[in-house]
């Protein structure tokens, strides 16, 4: 395992524009939350803290946390989508399976940088949140700190699933380019096939089968946490109520499609003429 | 003699296009092998098979016998197919670095192979600075890391200009004269003349021959022959059973023998006739006449 992970790392690191992304996918999160967590001064008028909303409390933190730096999952997605699309255009691909590398050890070489780096991302952001936390909560009691860091899981679940995606839409069309719009293909095709349930059926059951959907379901594991945010505002509107917690079917879910997707890279890998 | 390669029956289809069909031949150790063949005949695909790049139709092949799997018996070979692939943002270090981790060999390789190829002072080069001659000696550095027990090759020579291809052959030289198994495709054909001990000839995916260089066609050579009295000596050559095809050219005439005989022997033969040759040559056919002679035969 350390082999294949140290190969694909050599691969990556050594090119500059996979350096960069990967620089870039870690840092920026980092800086957007570090930015956010100090007071700025508006020339004196006025002062703006977030800190100040609550947002920092913990449990909460773990929450707004994994919700904004899962947005920035898109450039690493572009060095998942790169690594393939280079590899066949290169036809490096073609000479690492010459050069006594299986195709299963090729997909796993590329797996196993997608957990390496999901893996780091998720332990950077609980540092972070860790730090902030601390610095900011009113509540720092050990039980409350544990509590909801389930949101991390999500957040490693998730970079995962996404990731996965991305390989396999890079094998599948062997062209960055082209597997990034087939993301995008995909996003706007779970919409169509959304609306055309409800349109047929009713909302309710369109909703809950758009549930099982890649994106959608990548998407469920962090729901959207402003109305939660409001919710601490205003207690009393109890319309605002929604279910934000992370589920073990959310996760199963995206656990399903992972496999799904390393699966058929594998497969479209080893019945491809190279 | 111990076996290599095997390949048994095997078959490769791309849609309605039979690119190799039902092929079989064996490489053993030691031997310097030549797949010959026109383009498309199916040497690439062949070597796509064997090196693990292409799925065979039908058919199978066995890497030393069979004991080891297909990706762990290719550690043991080196290959370079049609060009050299690299990455090309790493340095020809980089990358030989790379293939070692993937075969498992010490890095301790790669200044000792980069030596052989005369690449040691680009080492700390980007690869896509290279010439293509430079690109396909590092190829065959990257080849030879291993020390493979079998070497092969595909149109090592295609696109490189007259000192790469000396530089490359040269190279090529000197690994078999070490002994190594060395399986050469190739069009060219006095490149495989000039180092092979055996061919295997295919043609539209099919084999025509396979084994040594000089038994490929069974002919006992050709006479050319001048001589004064044309018409006496060409009526004789065609009442004698030993002697086949005759023709003649700008009064060279050319006659093929259906059985084997030394030019000493048939100079006499012919004084005796009273028959005196101005010109006798015996020649065997070069390795490009028989090729051409076996490629046409379908």
């Amino acid at each position: 395992m350390l082999r294949l992970l140290n190969l694909e790392l050599q691969k990556l690191l050594l090119n500059r524009t996979s350096k960069i992304l990967i620089f870039v996918s870690f840092v920026l999160p980092f800086t957007v939350l570090i930015l956010s967590s100090i007071k700025i001064n508006f020339f004196g008028f006025f002062t703006l803290e977030l800190g100040e909303l609550g947002i920092f409390n913990f449990p909460i933190i773990w929450h707004i946390t994994t919700f904004f730096a899962s947005q920035f999952k898109f450039f690493f997605a572009i060095v998942v989508v790169s690594m393939i699309g280079n590899e066949y255009s290169n036809k490096t691909l073609k000479q690492n399976l010459i050069d006594g590398l299986s195709k299963k050890e090729f997909i796993l070489s590329k797996f196993y940088t997608i957990l390496f780096f999901s893996l780091v991302a998720t332990l950077l952001i609980a540092i972070a949140s860790f730090f902030i936390g601390l610095y900011y909560s009113s509540y720092t009691e050990a039980s409350i700190i544990i509590r909801e860091t389930n949101f991390l899981v999500a957040y490693f679940v998730k970079l995962i699933g996404f990731f996965s995606l991305c390989l396999f839409f890079g094998m599948l069309v062997k062209r960055s380019a082209f597997a990034l719009a087939f993301l995008f293909i995909l996003y706007i095709l779970e919409w169509i096939i959304f609306g055309l349930i409800s349109w047929q059926v009713n909302m309710d059951i369109a909703g809950k089968i758009q549930n099982f959907f890649p994106l959608k379901s990548m998407y469920n594991l962090i729901d959207q946490p402003f109305q939660r945010v409001m919710m601490t505002k205003f207690p009393d509107k109890a319309d605002l109520m929604y279910d934000y917690g992370v589920h073990w079917y959310e996760i199963a879910i995206v656990l399903c499609w992972t496999a799904i997707f390393i699966f058929l890279s594998y497969r479209l890998l080893k019945k491809r003429d190279l | 003699m111990e076996p290599i390669l095997s390949i048994n029956h095997l078959t490769k289809k791309f849609g309605h296009l039979t690119a190799v069909k039902d092929l079989s031949f064996s490489i053993n150790k030691g031997n310097v092998y030549g797949i010959l063949g026109p383009n498309g005949s199916g040497k690439s695909t062949t070597l796509g098979i064997v090196l693990n790049v292409v799925n065979e139709t039908s058919g199978d092949f066995k890497w030393f016998n069979g004991t080891v799997s297909t990706h762990n018996a290719l550690k043991k070979v080196g290959a370079i197919i049609e060009r050299p692939n690299f990455y090309p943002y790493m340095t020809a270090a980089q990358n030989l670095k790379l293939v070692c981790k993937i075969k498992g060999v010490d890095y301790s390789k790669i200044d000792e192979k980069l030596e052989v190829v005369n690449l040691l002072d680009r080492k700390n080069h980007k690869f896509s600075t290279y010439s293509l001659g430079m690109k396909q000696r590092l190829a065959i550095a990257s080849a030879l890391l291993n020390d493979p027990e079998i070497l092969i090759l595909d149109e090592p020579t295609n696109g490189l200009d007259p000192q790469g291809i000396h530089q490359i052959r040269q190279i090529i030289k000197d690994i078999a004269s070490e002994g190594t198994t060395i399986l050469l495709a190739s069009h060219l054909l006095d490149e495989v003349e000039k180092v092979c001990s055996h061919v295997v000839v295919l043609r539209k995916g099919e084999k025509l021959y396979s084994g040594r260089v000089d038994e490929m066609i069974s002919s006992h050579g050709f006479f050319e022959l001048k001589c004064e009295n044309e018409d006496a000596l060409i009526a004789y050559l065609k009442s004698n059973p030993d002697f086949g095809t005759l023709k003649v050219e700008n009064q060279l005439i050319t006659v093929f023998l259906n059985e084997p005989m030394e030019a000493v022997t048939f100079n006499k033969l012919m004084f005796e006739k009273g028959i005196v040759l101005s010109h006798l040559v015996k020649r065997k056919e070069s390795l490009e006449e028989q090729f051409l002679q076996l490629t046409d035969k379908l």
